[in-house]
């Protein structure tokens, strides 16, 4: 049944009314991405389609043993984040549209916002985005409106996800996208700093990138600040428990997708996109703000703030067209947070990082399999070559119950026999070692 | 409030002529009917504008608005206190609280503009 109940007859007085066909309305959208037709019969009843849509859930692989990151990442998630976040205080809650009456949602992203501020060694930050990629597109527009220029270089060790975002949203707008290759594991200097010029808004990076090789950009900020330009820095909020944040490193804004903060992992989301930045460039940073004042009677308060920047007042001169936020994701890395602590934090990184270290050497030792980088500076997820083609031997480890990792020749194409590993503190020393044993029988 | 001897703009903005230099402001009806401001952000120094062409923007608790430059010119000095103290537009903006200085290139510009008189009764009309 159709979603908006109209009959064939109205359908067909619409249609005449502005002249055209129902294969002419659609004619914009590519024939391969229209909805078909459903695979369920017509006219059945509710039991049985229950019943087909049960099998067909059934064929999700869900008990597999991740090794696979990439982005999205499959940490612990203590009980309480859920039933805090459920109560129906928060969970009901759209944007609130009097929202200086809704002290305890405001308190939330304000609190939120402090939290990604500490993270990343910021001094401002917004109340969300929709998630890692689209906050890095909001960070180079930001960067492009601060400094009034049009040139990018962005690096291919940044999440290749976001990286088509990117070009998809900027395909009709006059934005020179410069690409540099990533040889060694870190962000290739030689082709940033001769492509950086005084006409370059900023310089966008990821760390740990998307090979999961730490790097620390000081060197870059330093380089694209003396050309008056912007270092962008796309962060893994967990590695933050251990790594010299981007703040120190120089970064003017720093994003990143906050699924690692007590979010489950779901095909497509809904995920998290967060953004901090200095405060000198707070006014040309999209998204909601929460700030902390005084009301009448001297008592500490919440409102919303520098909502000129927004859509429903400066409208087409806002900042971004995006004025929503993930408000219920931020609560929920809020809480992930404050119930892990910062001692929680650091020691869920040090693991992470730790027993990464080990699968590292048990998967290196097995013969056939070597690092991809010389550099063994990686926090969580690090590149292996195989001696076959990646993607052949991912699909049968799932055969055995391991989700191995990502085939990186599906971005990369020279990186056939690639694979990207990724170890989470949920790892079990003995799971690894199942892991490096399937992985060495199927070689 | 009109004050005499300046030029205005229908945007609400004045522009004081001295010579080749005009110093520029937004108009007592303007900051009235913005409220208190919050922010003012300033032109650059060497920034070069078109009559018309956007040069500050002024923000209030409840608004955000383009301050349009009465003539076409190169800013020659911005009034920096507005960074700190931007309500002292609201306090006196045909004086202390001026945005910007800039040189006239364009003097036929001016003749686009309104005298006091002719704002005052523009002012009647809206």
């Amino acid at each position: 049944m159709p979603f908006i109940a109209n009959t064939d007859e109205q359908r067909k007085q619409m249609l005449a009314e502005i002249g055209l066909s129902m294969e002419g309305l659609f004619s914009d959208i590519p024939k391969g991405l229209l909805a078909g037709k459903l695979d369920i019969g017509e006219g059945l009843p509710e039991q049985e389609v229950r019943g087909v849509l049960a099998e067909l859930s059934g064929k999700n692989s869900i008990d597999l043993t991740l090794f696979l990151g990439g982005g999205f990442y499959d940490h612990f998630i203590p009980s309480a984040v859920y039933s805090i976040i459920s109560r129906s205080e928060f969970y009901t809650a759209y944007t609130p549209y009097q929202p200086e009456v809704s002290q305890g949602t405001l308190q939330a992203i304000y609190e939120y916002q402090s939290m990604i501020c500490r993270l990343t060694g910021m001094e401002a930050a917004n109340a969300s985005l929709y998630d890692g990629g689209t906050a890095m597109y909001e960070a180079m527009m930001m960067a492009l409106r601060i400094t009034g220029r049009n040139k990018v270089i962005i690096d291919d060790s940044v999440n290749p996800i976001y990286r088509v975002m990117i070009e998809s949203y900027t395909k009709n707008l006059h934005i020179e996208l410069v690409k540099t290759h990533c040889e060694t594991g870190q962000a290739n200097r030689e082709q940033i700093l001769s492509k950086l010029d005084t006409d370059t808004a900023a310089v966008i990076l990821q760390n740990p990138n998307f090979f999961g090789c730490v790097d620390d950009f000081g060197d870059i900020a330093k380089a694209a600040h003396d050309k008056g330009a912007l270092l962008v820095v796309s962060c893994y909020p967990i590695s933050l428990g251990i790594l010299k944040t981007p703040g120190a490193m120089g970064a003017d804004i720093v994003t990143g997708e906050g699924q690692s903060l007590g979010l489950p992992m779901s095909f497509g989301g809904p995920y998290l996109g967060f953004m901090a930045t200095k405060m000198e460039h707070v006014r040309k940073m999209p998204g909601r703000i929460i700030g902390r004042t005084k009301d009448r009677n001297g008592k500490d308060c919440f409102v919303m703030t520098l909502q000129a920047r927004e859509q429903h007042i400066r409208r087409e001169k806002a900042t971004s067209n995006i004025c929503s936020n993930e408000a219920l994701c931020a609560l929920t890395a809020l809480v992930y947070l404050s119930l892990l602590g910062k001692e929680g934090l650091r020691e869920t990184a040090q693991l992470c990082a730790d027993k990464a270290s080990y699968a590292y050497g048990r998967l290196t030792a097995i013969p056939g399999v070597r690092p991809h980088f010389k550099a063994k500076w990686f926090f969580n997820e690090f590149v292996l070559d195989l001696p076959k083609e990646a993607a052949d031997v991912i699909a049968k480890l799932i055969e055995k119950g391991f989700a191995a990792g990502f085939p990186l020749s599906r971005y990369y194409p020279d990186m056939k026999n690639s694979i990207l590993v990724c170890v989470t503190e949920k790892r079990t020393k003995e799971q690894i070692g199942m892991f490096a044993e399937a992985l060495e029988s199927v070689l | 409030m009109v004050v005499k001897g300046l030029f205005y703009t229908q945007e609400h903005e004045w522009a004081k002529v001295e010579g080749d230099i005009a110093t520029i402001g937004i108009t007592d009806h303007a900051q009235e009917a913005l409220g208190e401001l919050t922010f003012v952000e300033l032109p650059e120094v060497g920034k070069e504008v078109s009559q018309k062409g956007e040069i500050a923007v002024v923000e209030s608790s409840k608004a955000a608005s383009d301050v349009y430059s009465p003539v076409a010119g190169k800013v020659t000095e911005a009034n920096t206190q507005l960074t700190t103290k931007p309500e002292i537009i609201n306090d006196d903006c045909y004086g202390a609280g001026w945005i910007c200085k800039m040189r006239i290139t364009d003097k036929a510009s001016i003749k686009n503009l309104m005298d006091a008189t002719k704002y005052e009764e523009y002012l009647k009309g809206l």
